[in-house]
């Protein structure tokens, strides 16, 4: 019972495909190419449309008051009319602007977002797009969102685009590489680039207890931080979203675009967050599997969602929390702490594997953690609470 | 993969690499270009070296052109909009880019080996990323290691370049 109920999407798809028998092949690859990709689509439209009035909801109760709870019961209906607005909205392009490049812009933005979900398995036997390199594609995927923030930036010809622009680049560039780096511990681990093959590696519970996800241990759980902090920066999330800070550059590289225009890039920093907490699930928190062994009957999708809900509980959280951070401590922060600690995992995972990935490479690992934690600390503490700014280049 | 599907990127990669050297427009330029990439990477996915045609996003569309646009932004557009056609450049191009297209086809209508089709690869189904890897970290270990300390030399070189007039 369990089994086919685990199983009845797939299911759902093999009965609608097996209607197909008669036709020839190239109509059945289609076929199911279309209903992935619909299944993807409605799957991450509701689930964004949930969490525009959840976030909203949540920030409100988090500064005490009710947030939107007009449209609807308890405000659910909210998206609804967030999106009639925006679709009625006059889409202003400005006179001087490369319409071509202002144009494409939002739609790369919203492709790379939607094919980086693509290669995330969703439960068993469910990865819309299975590949062998299926990591890997999702960086180089996501590296394409760089261009197309470039372009909505130059192409606005507006200066506050273009800081703005400049701004989403150099701290998108900057905290890619502790992104991919904190990857390769786990990759290294598996040994295997396909998201299906890292999920089969986390597999098993010691004393039925204590899931065998990468979390667990202590490389594990210092690459998922970093992995998640690096996360928050590639989705322009607070305390990161200096790109779009409001108060000093209107809304970065998005500020001349209007409507459906807009409403794209939004859609489209939604679905990277989704992405990137779907795979901070699938990398270190075991991907589908149970949390304990007893609880193995619950279908693997709904442990999915479960997991990337709480993530994305914890993106509100933090937004709700702390303040931006200036552009410098930024990028200090990537190149002096998140990159060393990035290449620690990597020699922690090493040591954990040779010591033969028991108690002892366990310990070992966390020992060889704290020690360089420690010594980065220390090495970047500067004895003042409030250093002096100092401004180079204005004199 | 249907053929028509490498006529398709062909077709495209032609186009936007000609648009490249066309566009007056430094950004055009490097924006065309990042689409000739991706008709490459797409060539090599159709070859069975998927691992080859991500990497090749990655690195040339992912990295290196936003490497370009900012230096292009750094630089001043107008002046290479405002620039007029200089007729003894474009012939002298010409002439070399005619003589050197008429020589390659002279060459590959002369060698043997252009005449007769590859054979397949031993199996396409091998795990290429294995296969690159296995390669790069054992027959080609060594070169591997030096070009990672020239690296590590250019990199230390830049900050120390760069910090000079600051101390």
């Amino acid at each position: 019972m369990s089994q086919s109920l685990d199983q009845i999407f797939v299911s759902a798809k093999q009965w609608i495909l097996s209607l197909l028998s008669g036709t020839p092949d190239w109509v059945t690859t289609i076929v199911s190419i279309l209903i992935n990709i619909s299944a993807l689509l409605g799957v991450f439209l509701t689930i964004f449309a949930l969490i525009s009035v959840l976030e909203r909801k949540i920030l409100g109760r988090m500064q005490n008051r009710y947030g939107p709870n007009r449209v609807g019961p308890f405000g659910l209906f909210q998206p609804v009319a967030d999106g009639i607005k925006m679709l009625i909205k006059e889409d202003v392009v400005p006179a001087r602007a490369d319409k071509v490049v202002h144009f494409l812009a939002p739609i790369l933005v919203a492709a790379t977002a939607i094919l980086t979900l693509g290669v995330i398995p969703y439960g068993r036997n469910m990865t819309p797009f299975a590949i062998d390199g299926g990591i890997l594609f999702f960086f180089a995927v996501g590296s394409t969102t760089e261009l197309a923030v470039f372009m909505a930036g130059w192409g606005s010809n507006n200066k506050f685009s273009m800081l703005g622009a400049m701004r989403a680049i150099a701290q998108m560039v900057s905290y890619e590489l502790p992104l991919i780096v904190t990857t390769l511990p786990v990759v290294m681990v598996a040994g295997a680039l396909s998201p299906d093959a890292i999920i089969a590696a986390q597999d098993g519970y010691s004393f039925g207890i204590v899931p065998h996800w990468f979390v667990t241990t202590p490389w594990g759980a210092a690459a998922f931080i970093l992995f998640f902090v690096s996360g928050l920066v590639e989705s322009n999330r607070t305390p990161f979203d200096v790109p779009e800070g409001e108060s000093e550059i209107v809304a970065g590289h998005m500020t001349e675009y209007s409507g459906f225009k807009y409403a794209t890039f939004f859609l489209a920093e939604y679905f990277g967050m989704f992405a990137i907490s779907g795979l901070a699930v699938t990398l270190f928190l075991g991907g589908w599997h149970a949390p304990i062994a007893v609880l193995q009957f619950i279908p693997s999708y709904i442990w999915f969602f479960l997991k990337l809900s709480a993530l994305l509980f914890v993106y509100i959280w933090i937004r709700g929390t702390l303040p931006r951070t200036r552009v410098d401590q930024i990028m200090n922060f990537a190149w002096k702490f998140m990159l060393p600690m990035a290449f620690t995992c990597i020699i922690a995972a090493a040591v954990w594997h040779y010591q033969g990935r028991g108690l002892a490479g366990w310990l070992w690992s966390l020992a060889v953690i704290t020690i360089v934690y420690l010594t980065l600390s220390l090495l970047l503490e500067t004895k003042k609470k409030f250093a002096p700014r100092t401004y180079r280049f204005v004199e | 993969m249907p053929s028509f599907l490498f006529w398709l990127f062909a077709g495209v990669m032609l186009i936007f690499g000609a648009l490249v050297i066309i566009n007056r427009n430094p950004i055009a330029s490097a924006l065309s270009l990042v689409v000739c990439f991706l008709g490459l990477a797409a060539l090599f996915m159709s070859l069975d070296a998927f691992f080859i045609g991500i990497i090749q996003v990655l690195v040339y569309a992912g990295a290196v052109m936003v490497l370009f646009l900012f230096i292009i932004m750094l630089l001043d557009l107008r002046a290479e909009e405002r620039r007029t056609m200089n007729w003894v450049a474009f012939t002298g191009g010409f002439v070399v880019a005619v003589s050197l297209l008429v020589q390659i086809l002279a060459v590959i209508s002369r060698t043997q080996m252009a005449k007769q089709t590859f054979p397949p690869l031993a199996s396409p189904q091998t795990d290429d990323v294995r296969n690159v890897g296995l390669l790069l970290f054992g027959h080609y270990n060594l070169p591997f290691q030096v070009i990672g300390v020239l690296i590590l030399v250019a990199t230390v070189g830049v900050i120390v370049l760069s910090k000079r007039q600051l101390r």
